[in-house]
């Protein structure tokens, strides 16, 4: 056979194949609504649903002796977009309520308040607050002290002494101004969908194919292994493309999160973590060749990493050394980084390059990984 | 009829047992993610990279900058020279914060004007950002308060004192850890179950076991109580490794803890088993329990609280199971909550696994017997 007819025969094959793949993603719409149907719903709920800014809390204000100290200090509560206080008179009933969570916090103002206030060393407050929830209990502290230092500001103007702290805390917080956290979850969540999207739609397909029989069946056509992976990538990766289009222009028109990069820069690094991510759910289920185990693998080893270990939510860097280091190895901590950087800070090299090389090199270990096994399984 | 059903779970039991595969998939990833993620799932802040921009020599300057650099949150990765330099180490993530002390600061200090410190924090994670900004005012207090002293300036009238309840020292560790053991009962169960059912009906064994004597609600009951058991085994494994391993108190009683796991595996158990009857092949199978096991875990407050979502949100919450037994979890090891308390989040746990039991029947009587 000349060259020509070779190149035409691998032609014909990899069309076969992908017209294979084609009829069989639609007569079994499942890949089809994983690409496009999954991102829809998961970015609408998180989108709307999870947020980190704690918004309204209910806190206690346990006024002992009320006096009109004690009522310019709680004042500054109930003028606070953040907080819902509730007045109660005795601790015990605070107490009660803090322990059965209908408040977050206690505010205790002691009998003593006025009195002590303009003391030698001060009046204390009293501030409980539930640490169960160690996130949630700092954050609220940090409203609380927020509404202190409102008041001593306004105590100094009232009376007219200096009150005022001797060094003052100017904070501008780049790329997210007004510190909304929708505008890192929104990124952050469309590289956890895309990790889920890449890996589902492959990791199944093979495995069924091995479980069937099927693939026993297309291993002795003269089709070659890197034909076969071809036929098997080609088709999910325009399916996974377009859920990304898809994801990012919701970001943008529905939850108005600022986009400062490229969507060229944006375009291929999603296709490098894309091809990774596909690979990987190919690897997943040439190993396993059964669906049980490979779709167990595949919900262990890409939704909870992506979820816990990419930095979307956990800062990478306050984890243990050893734990860091598993990090590396999970795909979605890279496009995390990525997707994150264009759209609040723009094209930022120093972060897009690094990242994109080790997406690509995941890629290429992946698909050859999978192309080696599958020879392997030929003899 | 009891042995009959009690030979179905033997059966059900192999199926997954004796396959080598699936067997260490049940138990070498929950074991290793529970590990992992119990490190790795923390909102406290350590070696957060910072960069100093100081252009003040002043005593005062650098004590401040000396308790920034001292603290075990932060790790200093630069001393700046120059203003531009700052967006370039934020911009490209090697610092999260630059303190910057303007060349006025110690001047300021003297002539008893506010003098500012300006902190500039990337704000890509915004969570981050909030923590850090934190850290660095208690920081900055602490620093007032000492100056204030040394000075012998009048104090702030009054000061906070402020105490944490049940978590002392705020480690978000053991806030997370007790959320791990719903997370990977909930992951593994579910799976297990919504598999069991179309897996059968793929190879076609399902029309097999139909015309055997076993009534259909006899299948069901078999093909529930495999999975329950396999739930409560790595819950127990999970809960065991939480306290031996992680020291996480668990201060509550453990009859109430296993009574909600038990409600809770059932109510997954359902929902795994109405995916399994309305789905045709394991990948469908696989799919929907994604469907589900996503948005169940992000919106039970696991890593983020039900309070901060939004209205409409928060009702949809009421139907998760996860959201139940987190809080009986959680209540149970840190906060040691009585019967009485639990019982609150029992009620809702029952009826959504009756609810998801029941549907599951009638989806196993109408559209598989």
């Amino acid at each position: 056979m000349n060259a020509h007819g070779r190149a035409g025969a691998r032609r014909m094959r990899l069309r076969g194949l992908l017209r294979k793949e084609v009829l069989q993603i639609l007569r079994d719409p499942s890949s089809i609504a994983i690409a496009f149907v999954l991102p829809v719903v998961l970015l609408l709920l998180f989108g709307y649903g999870i947020s980190l800014d704690a918004r309204k809390v209910p806190v206690a204000l346990v006024v002992e002796s009320p006096t009109a100290e004690t009522a310019s200090f709680t004042a500054s509560f109930f003028h606070s977009p953040y907080f819902e206080p509730r007045a109660h008179f005795d601790r015990r009933g605070a107490e009660e309520a803090l322990f059965d969570g209908d408040v977050a916090a206690v505010v205790v103002l002691r009998s003593d308040f006025s009195r002590r206030l303009y003391g030698p060393r001060g009046a204390p407050i009293q501030v409980l607050v539930n640490g169960t929830d160690a996130n949630t209990a700092r954050l609220i502290s940090g409203y609380i002290d927020g509404a202190w230092r409102a008041w001593l500001d306004q105590v100094a103007r009232d009376s007219g002494i200096r009150l005022a702290a001797p060094v003052t805390i100017e904070s501008r917080v780049w790329f997210n101004a007004a510190v909304r956290s929708r505008n890192f979850l929104v990124p952050g969540l469309i590289a956890i969908i895309m990790t889920l999207i890449g890996a589902l739609l492959t990791a199944l397909v093979v495995a069924r194919e091995w479980e069937r029989g099927t693939m026993e069946a297309l291993l002795v056509t003269p089709v070659t292994t890197s034909e076969l992976l071809l036929g098997k990538v080609v088709p999910y990766f325009v399916l996974g493309m377009g859920g990304m289009a898809l994801s990012v222009v919701m970001a943008i028109a529905l939850f108005d999160v600022p986009f400062r990069g490229s969507f060229l820069v944006l375009t291929l690094s999603s296709a490098l973590f894309l091809l990774a991510a596909l690979g990987m759910g190919l690897l997943i289920s040439t190993v396993s060749k059964n669906q049980f185990v490979a779709g167990q693998i595949a919900i262990i080893v890409t939704f909870l990493p992506a979820f816990i270990l990419s930095g979307f939510i956990f800062d990478i860097e306050s984890m243990p050394r050893a734990v860091q280091w598993i990090t590396h190895v999970i795909a979605a901590r890279y496009f995390v980084a990525i997707v994150q950087t264009i759209f609040l800070a723009g094209n930022v090299w120093s972060v897009i390059v690094p990242n994109a090389l080790a997406l690509a090199a995941m890629a290429v270990f992946f698909l050859g990984m999978t192309r080696r096994r599958t020879l392997k399984r030929l003899e | 009829m009891w042995h009959q059903i009690r030979a179905l779970v033997v059966k059900e039991l192999l199926a997954v047992w004796k396959d080598p595969r699936s067997r260490f998939v049940l138990i070498g990833p929950p074991i290793i993610q529970l590990m992992v993620f119990g490190y790795a799932a923390t909102y406290d802040l350590r070696d957060v990279p910072v960069a100093f921009y100081v252009e003040d020599r002043g005593s005062d300057a650098r004590e401040l900058v000396s308790r920034f650099a001292g603290s075990p949150v932060f790790r200093t990765v630069a001393w700046l020279e120059r203003e531009s330099d700052i967006a370039r180490v934020l911009d490209g993530r090697d610092a999260a914060l630059v303190v910057h002390l303007g060349q006025d600061f110690s001047r300021d200090l003297r002539v008893a004007q506010p003098a500012r410190v300006q902190l500039l924090i990337d704000g890509r994670n915004s969570n981050t950002a909030l923590i850090l900004a934190g850290y660095a005012n208690a920081i900055v207090r602490d620093f007032n308060l000492d100056w204030l002293r040394r000075h012998g300036e009048r104090m702030p009238p009054a000061n906070l004192v402020v105490r944490a309840w049940f978590n002392p020292n705020l480690h978000s560790r053991w806030f997370i850890v007790p959320g791990i053991v719903a997370l990977l009962t909930l992951v593994v169960t579910l799976v297990v179950t919504a598999l069991s059912v179309a897996r059968e009906r793929e190879l076609g064994t399902f029309d097999q076991l139909l015309v055997t004597p076993l009534r259909p609600v006899q299948i069901l009951i078999g093909k529930s109580l495999g999975p329950l058991l396999i739930g409560l085994v790595e819950g127990t494994v999970i809960v065991l490794v939480a306290v031996l391993w992680f020291g996480v108190p668990l201060l509550g009683s453990l009859v109430l803890l296993y009574l909600g796991m038990v409600l809770f595996l059932l109510s997954v158990i359902g929902v795994g088993l109405m995916i399994s009857s309305l789905v045709r092949t394991q990948q469908q199978a696989i799919l929907g329990a994604f469907l589900f096991l996503v948005p169940a875990i992000i919106l039970s407050g696991f890593a983020t609280p039900i309070a901060n979502m939004s209205d409409a949100v928060q009702l949809l919450t009421w139907l998760n199971p996860m959201r139940y037994f987190l809080v009986i979890v959680r209540g149970l090891f840190l906060e040691g909550l009585p019967a009485a308390l639990v019982v609150h989040q029992l009620w809702p746990l029952s009826l959504i696994a009756v609810a998801s039991l029941s549907a599951a029947g009638w989806l196993f009587r109408n559209r598989l017997a």
